[in-house]
C-alpha cells in the first residue's frame, strides 16, 4: 500500500498529464474553429484555403466511393516494404562493414556522398530504369532510408565500450561470438532508434516516389488534387498523411517499449 | 612447490602511427603455485601491460613466457564491464558460454559461488541494481566461473571507497585462498599489496623494470584487515614507499 504522500504525488502526476492532453486537444479544436469561422465569414478564399467542413466532406466522399482505404493501403504497403528491406538490408550491410573493417574504409567516402546527395535528383533516372510503377517508388524510398540505416547502425556497432571488447577477448571469444554476444545486443537500442527514423524516412521516400510516378496512394492524391486545383483534396491528403505517419510512429514506439522492457 | 609461470626478459613495445612506446623491459619473474603476488609502481609505468601480455591480449615484443601445462588464466580487468542486458547469473556464465563448457553442472557451480559470496538474492537482478562492491564481486565470480587457477587482477578495488575496499579485499582474499588459486594483482595501494600478498614486486618508472622484490613475512599472517595491524607491516610500507618514485 502506498503512503498518503505517494498517493498525493501520483494524483499530481495524473493531473499534470490531463492538463497537457486537454491543452493539446484544445489547440487543435481552436484552430479548426477559427479556420471554419474565417471561411464562413469569407475572410479567406475557400477555393485556395479550403475549410474544415470541406475537408471533412472530401474525406467522406473518398470513403463513400471506396477510394480512401485503397489509397492509404497503397502508401502504407509501399512504406512497409521499403522500411523492412531498409532495416534488414541496412543492418546486414552494417554488420558486413563491421566484420571487414577494410571494406568500410574503402567505401566510406562513397557512403558519405550518397548520403548527402538529395535523392529526389535521381528521380528522373529511376523512372527510366524501373518504369512508372511501384518498383520506382520503393527504390526511391530505399535510397533514402537504406544509407542512413547503414550509417547509424554501423556507428552503433562501433560505439561499443572498448573495455567490454577487451573482456570478451580475455575470455577467448571468437569474432563470431564477439559479434553475437556483445556487438549486436549492445547495439539493439541504436538499431531500434534507427527503426524510428526509418519509418519517417521510408514514408518521405514513398510520397516523393508517388509524386514522381504513381496512379494510387496518398502522394498521388495530393499531386492529383493540385493538378485539378482541388485544394480540399490536397489538404485532405496531407491530413490523412499526418494520421498515417503518427500511427506508424506509435507502432514502432510500442515495439521499442516492448523490446526494451523484455531486456531489463 | 611447482612454478605456475616463468617469465624471462619480457619486453613490450607499443607501436602507433606517431610513436613507439617501450612499456616493459627486462622483466623476469617466476610465480609459484598458490602464491599471491602484488605488482606496484608509479602510474603509467606498464603494470597493466604486463598483465595484458600474460593473458594474451597483447603480443609480447621479446622474451619468454612459460606456463605450466595445466595453467588456466582468468583475467579480471580494471572495469567490471558487466553487460547491462544480461542478469547477474548470465553475466557470470559468459565465459562458460564462450568456451562452450556451459552445462547443468558448471551452472550449478556458478550459482553456488554466487550464493557463497552473498549474491543469492541478486542472481536474476540486472547490474544497474547492484552497488559498486557487489558488481566487483560479480566480476570476480565471472572470472572464476571458468575455473582458472591463475588469476590476473588489475586494480580490482580501485572503483571503491575506502570502507568497501577493505571489506571486499578481505572477501576476495578469502575466496581465492579457499579455492587455492594463484594470483597476480596490480595495485596502486601499497597497504593493499602488503596485506594481501606473499610477494610485492616494485617497478621502476616507464619502461617498467623490476626495482625490488619483497617477500612479505608477517608475525602472524591472517586476513588482509588483520594483517594491516601486524608489527612488520609498517616496515614494509616504508621500504616500498621509498622505492616507488612518486612524482607529484
Ligand atoms: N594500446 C596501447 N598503445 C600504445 N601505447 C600504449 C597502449 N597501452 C598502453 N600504452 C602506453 O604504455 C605505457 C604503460 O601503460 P600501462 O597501461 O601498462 O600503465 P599502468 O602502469 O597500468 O598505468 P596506470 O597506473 O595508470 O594503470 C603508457 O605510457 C601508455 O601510454
Ligand atoms: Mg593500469
Amino acid at each position: 500500500m502506498y503512503s498518503l504522500e505517494h498517493i498525493k504525488f501520483l494524483k499530481k502526476l495524473k493531473r499534470e498529464k490531463l492538463i497537457v492532453t486537454i491543452s493539446q486537444l484544445a489547440i487543435f479544436i481552436f484552430f479548426l474553429i477559427i479556420w471554419q469561422l474565417l471561411a464562413d465569414l469569407n475572410i479567406i478564399n475557400t477555393f485556395i484555403f479550403s475549410s474544415p467542413k470541406k475537408i471533412f466532406e472530401t474525406i467522406v466522399g473518398l470513403y463513400k466511393n471506396k477510394n480512401l482505404f485503397s489509397h492509404i493501403w497503397v502508401t502504407v504497403y509501399e512504406t512497409i516494404i521499403s522500411f523492412s528491406v531498409a532495416t534488414i538490408l541496412g543492418t546486414f550491410i552494417a554488420s558486413l562493414l563491421w566484420w571487414r573493417k577494410r571494406i568500410q574504409k574503402i567505401i566510406e567516402p562513397y557512403l558519405t556522398i550518397l548520403n548527402s546527395l538529395p535523392k529526389v535528383a535521381l528521380g528522373p533516372m529511376i523512372i527510366i530504369w524501373f518504369g512508372a510503377g511501384i518498383k520506382s517508388i520503393i527504390f526511391m524510398a530505399l535510397l533514402i532510408s537504406l544509407i542512413i540505416t547503414i550509417i547509424n547502425v554501423y556507428e552503433g556497432f562501433n560505439s561499443v565500450n572498448e573495455n567490454k571488447i577487451k573482456l570478451m577477448k580475455s575470455l577467448g571469444a571468437s569474432k563470431y561470438q564477439l559479434f553475437f554476444k556483445l556487438i549486436l545486443p549492445n547495439s539493439l537500442n541504436t538499431i531500434i532508434s534507427a527503426l524510428k527514423i526509418n519509418v519517417s524516412m521510408s514514408l518521405i521516400g514513398v510520397i516523393m516516389g508517388e509524386f514522381l510516378v504513381s496512379k494510387k496512394g496518398i502522394g498521388y492524391l495530393i499531386l492529383y488534387g493540385s493538378q485539378v486545383f482541388n485544394l480540399s483534396l490536397v489538404i485532405s491528403g496531407i491530413f490523412i498523411l499526418c494520421v498515417v505517419a503518427a500511427i506508424m510512429y506509435y507502432i514502432v514506439s510500442f515495439i521499442e517499449k516492448r523490446v526494451l522492457k523484455k531486456r531489463y | 612447490m611447482k612454478n605456475v609461470l616463468e617469465i624471462k626478459n619480457l619486453k613490450k613495445i607499443y607501436h602507433t602511427k606517431t610513436h613507439e612506446t617501450l612499456a616493459v623491459e627486462d622483466f623476469s619473474f617466476d610465480v609459484n603455485d598458490g602464491e599471491f603476488i602484488a605488482i606496484v609502481g608509479p602510474s603509467g609505468c606498464g603494470k597493466s601491460t604486463i598483465l595484458s601480455v600474460l593473458c594474451g591480449l597483447e603480443e609480447k615484443s621479446d622474451g619468454e613466457i612459460k606456463f605450466n601445462s595445466n595453467t588456466k588464466i582468468g583475467y579480471m580487468l580494471q572495469q567490471d564491464s558487466l553487460f547491462e542486458w544480461r542478469n547477474i547469473l548470465d553475466n557470470c556464465l559468459l565465459g562458460l558460454e564462450i568456451n562452450k563448457t556451459l552445462n547443468e553442472e558448471s551452472k550449478m557451480r556458478v550459482i553456488k559461488l554466487l550464493t557463497t559470496y552473498g549474491l543469492k538474492d541478486f542472481i536474476y537482478s540486472y547490474p544497474d541494481n547492484l552497488s559498486g562492491g557487489m558488481r566487483q564481486r560479480v566480476a570476480l565470480i565471472r572470472t572464476l566461473a571458468t575455473n582458472p587457477n591463475l588469476l590476473l587482477l588489475d586494480e580490482p578495488f580501485s572503483a571503491l571507497d575506502y570502507q568497501s575496499r577493505l571489506a571486499i579485499s578481505d572477501d576476495i582474499y578469502n575466496i581465492l585462498r579457499k579455492e587455492k588459486k594463484t594470483m597476480i594483482m596490480v595495485t596502486h595501494d601499497i597497504a593493499e599489496a602488503i596485506s594481501m600478498c606473499d610477494k610485492v614486486i616494485v617497478l621502476s618508472d616507464r619502461p617498467a623494470r623490476i626495482k625490488s622484490i619483497y617477500n612479505i613475512e608477517l608475525e602472524n599472517k591472517s586476513t588482509p584487515i588483520n594483517n594491516r595491524k601486524d608489527k612488520n607491516f609498517s616496515y614494509y610500507y616504508d621500504k616500498i614507499w621509498k622505492d616507488i618514485d612518486f612524482h607529484v
